[in-house]
């Protein structure tokens, strides 16, 4: 590649170097890759697998739930469904498929050629990967070598004292702490490469204030992991010197406070909402504008608002303790913090909203999950915005309200557009474009089912039905809407099974993609699809925020008015 | 703005971004701090809870020299990457070693004091909730400073044989920050359980 003469990025036309022969070779590739495009694939691939069995144990738990007094799980399996289903969700699913977006687009969208610590890169994944596995392995291995295996079933939040050895005997809690610790540690590791990748890796005149918003949105993130994983880190070590030292962090017997777990599980628990969700954030920053055709809305406020909500979340993690009894004074704190949050988060959706303002919107399955982002998004902050206020919530903390709630942002707003994100970079990703009319299928088969399952799921929630109940009884009145949100649940598979048919024939057999499908303004758009080893033969000069829209319109580059 | 779509060269020569092991350094530090502080918190929290004996104040000595050779090590690992700045790279040797020398006093003196509670005062992890707390905040840190001596003590290999030269300067200014940072967080450390703490 030394011999090759200077081309303008956008005229690079080289393609990957293609493993070539047999499986052992691509295996080996694919193991020892420290290529920050391959190890982003792997997260996603990683995730993506997670999704699918985690996703089978939420449909276990809604066909055990469909109908009053049924058996068809025991109500211990049902306690490790939910506990599994969360764990996994959280930190095998949300984390590395955002973290396999981020390390994929990060150094092709700034203009490098790869993270600034690749083998830091491929270590976070390994280690993350491995504690994914070890957390399944509690299946074996749970209850020791001797006796069959259980999954730790103590809560995806493991308050204590369930966790003490007295209340969960054998190794499965065990393996949920390590599972998790290690997952953490690879977060950890991932968030400072992104961060100082964005520092350090930008081609030249590539200017914080010119980083396209999807960048901010990940520094943002990752600045916050920092602040947020490692108390969980903290936590999870000192559950392993209670359980396996005999220390007395969370020994209620020796003193110790199963408050204390709680402040710090969701120390980390909360700001984790907003890790996940900021990501979701970014893909929305750069999906919504191009598809409207026009530069997006408001790009300073944009990048307050992201600051802002950064700070605002490290403050409210109590309203996740309402019931505690904190007293007026951090009732009163927690309220107003979780309130003002709303503020920034306001800001964002009102410049989503100008932006799509007057624009020639494209309906392409990528943005008919963004809009349906906003939407959901909308209603999600409305709840969230009940729940803050500390009455209300002890009225309905613990029920099925807030699991309504909850998976209202995770799926309504995260998912939604991390489907969106699927749809706008498998192009980039594969070299060929997801078929329009299954990804169409498959919108309006999630959107039906997802609206018939969680908007449901509001109403036996205040007519108050608990969480993690493993059966009702038939004279409570919840059974209707039991039986509606089970079915939603059916239609919401039915569509992910068409989604995954559409990645496998897409891959083989879909529209090839070339470097710019969408006619999109930021640089990764300016390699082949999928880009090659090095992403850019030529580092890319930039000098506005939309340097592809200045390469195709010289006449009118955005430089004139930024 | 309008200025630098006139000369698109001028940017590049005098485009600049921070070192990358800096900033990743001083990322790790942020989640470090962020670990020591939960630690730091829990053992205030826990402070005067107990249930039974003994208590902070009946087995805690001030650990005075221990302290001074810690924070002075930081002083001559500073040293050691300015004469490597300079070139003098035998000076930076001699400055290693005497930062690994200060950090190996320090963790023999924690040492001692741990088998002086562990057989004299019987405070064990398990005994209450002051050893749970304790042992897990100065292990927490112990076992930070032994990652730095490590460290260092390569370095030092490297350096004695001859292989650290003046480029590599900025790596051990990395190192040098993680040492420092260790140093600060003891400084908590002393504050929080020797002297607010007894």
């Amino acid at each position: 590649m030394a011999t090759q003469t200077p081309v303008s990025p956008v005229a690079d036309r080289t393609t990957a170097l293609r493993p070539s022969g047999r499986m052992l070779e691509v295996l080996h590739e694919w193991v020892t890759t420290v290529d920050h495009k391959k190890i982003g694939l792997m997260y996603i691939a990683y995730a993506l697998v997670f999704m699918l069995i985690a996703g089978v144990q939420a449909l276990l738990m809604r066909i055990q739930l469909a109908v009053p007094n049924n058996h068809f799980v025991s109500p211990q399996e049902f306690n490790r469904l939910f506990t599994m289903h969360g764990t996994t969700m959280v930190f095998f699913v949300g984390m590395p498929i955002l973290f396999g977006f981020g390390n994929y687009l990060v150094p092709l969208m700034i203009g490098a050629r790869d993270m600034a610590f690749p083998r830091l890169n491929a270590f976070s994944f390994w280690i993350a990967g491995f504690g994914g596995l070890l957390l399944y392995f509690s299946y074996f291995a749970g209850s020791g070598l001797y006796a069959a295996g259980t999954a730790p079933d103590v809560g995806w939040f493991a308050y204590a004292p369930l966790t003490a050895r007295a209340f969960s005997p054998g190794h499965s809690t065990d393996y949920w702490t390590l599972g998790v610790l290690l997952s953490g540690i690879g977060t950890i590791g991932t968030a400072l490469n992104i961060v100082t990748t964005t520092i350090c890796m930008r081609c030249p005149g590539m200017k914080m204030s010119r980083m396209p918003l999807l960048v901010w949105l990940y520094f943002v993130t990752c600045c916050m992991v920092f602040v947020a994983v490692s108390p969980l880190t903290a936590a999870q070590i000192m559950l392993m010197i209670d359980r396996y030292l005999g220390g007395h962090f969370f020994d209620t017997q020796a003193g110790g406070s199963a408050v204390l777990w709680m402040h710090f599980f969701w120390i980390f628990g909360h700001p984790e909402v907003y890790i996940l969700v900021l990501p979701a954030f970014g893909f929305a920053n750069e999906i919504i504008p191009v598809f409207s055709r026009k530069a997006i809305f408001g790009y300073p406020a944009m990048v307050g608002a992201t600051v802002g909500i950064g700070f605002i979340s490290l403050s409210v993690w109590a309203h996740h303790m309402f019931s505690v009894g904190l007293g007026p004074g951090a009732n009163a704190f927690f309220t107003f913090a979780t309130m003002v949050i709303s503020v920034p988060t306001g800001i964002k959706i009102f410049n989503w909203l100008a932006t799509l303002w007057g624009g020639n919107i494209h309906f392409t399955t990528s943005m008919m999950f963004a809009v349906g982002f906003l939407f959901q998004f909308l209603i999600a902050g409305l709840t969230g915005i009940m729940l803050s206020v500390a009455p209300f919530d002890w009225q309905l903390t613990g029920s099925y309200f807030v699991v309504a709630h909850f998976h209202y942002v995770l799926v309504g707003a995260i998912l939604f557009m991390i489907f969106s994100a699927f749809y706008y970079w498998f192009p980039k990703m594969s070299g060929r474009v997801l078929v329009e009319k299954l990804g169409k299928w498959h919108f309006w088969l999630f959107l039906i089912g997802f609206h018939l399952t969680f908007d449901f799921m509001h109403i036996p929630g205040m007519l108050g039905m608990p969480r993690r109940i493993y059966t009702y009884e038939a004279d409570r009145g919840w059974a209707m809407w039991n039986m509606i949100i089970s079915s939603g649940a059916v239609l919401q598979a039915i569509a992910i099974l068409i989604f995954v048919y559409n990645m496998v024939w897409s891959y083989f057999k879909g529209p090839v993609a070339g470097p710019d499908p969408w006619d999109a303004w930021t640089l990764e758009w300016t390699t082949t699809s999928p880009p090659p080893a090095y992403n850019f033969a030529v580092l890319p000069t930039v000098e506005s925020r939309r340097p592809l829209w200045d390469l195709k319109h010289p006449e009118d580059p955005d430089s004139n008015y930024e | 703005m309008s200025t630098a779509a006139i000369v698109p060269h001028g940017t590049s020569e005098e485009w600049k971004l921070p070192s990358r092991g800096i900033v990743g350094m001083a990322c790790l530090i942020a989640a470090e701090s962020a670990v020591f502080i939960i630690f730091v918190v829990a053992y205030i929290y826990y402070l005067g809870k107990s249930l039974s004996g003994p208590s902070p104040h009946d087995v805690l000595e001030l650990p005075i020299l221990t302290t001074i050779c810690l924070l002075s090590s930081s002083i001559t690992v500073h040293f050691a990457v300015a004469a490597l700045r300079k070139g003098k790279t035998s000076m930076c040797s001699l400055w290693l070693a005497a930062t690994v020398l200060l950090g190996s006093i320090f963790l023999a003196g924690t040492g001692h004091e741990w088998y002086q509670l562990i057989y004299r005062d019987g405070l064990t992890i398990r005994t209450n909730l002051f050893g749970t707390t304790f042992y897990s905040l100065v292990g927490l840190h112990a076992s930070h400073v032994i990652v730095g001596l490590v460290l260092l003590a390569l370095a030092l290999v490297f350096s004695l044989s001859g292989k650290v030269t003046e480029e590599h300067a900025e790596r051990l200014e990395v190192l040098s920050l993680y040492w420092h940072f260790v140093d600060a967080v003891w400084v908590v450390v002393f504050t929080v359980v020797y002297v607010l703490g007894r």
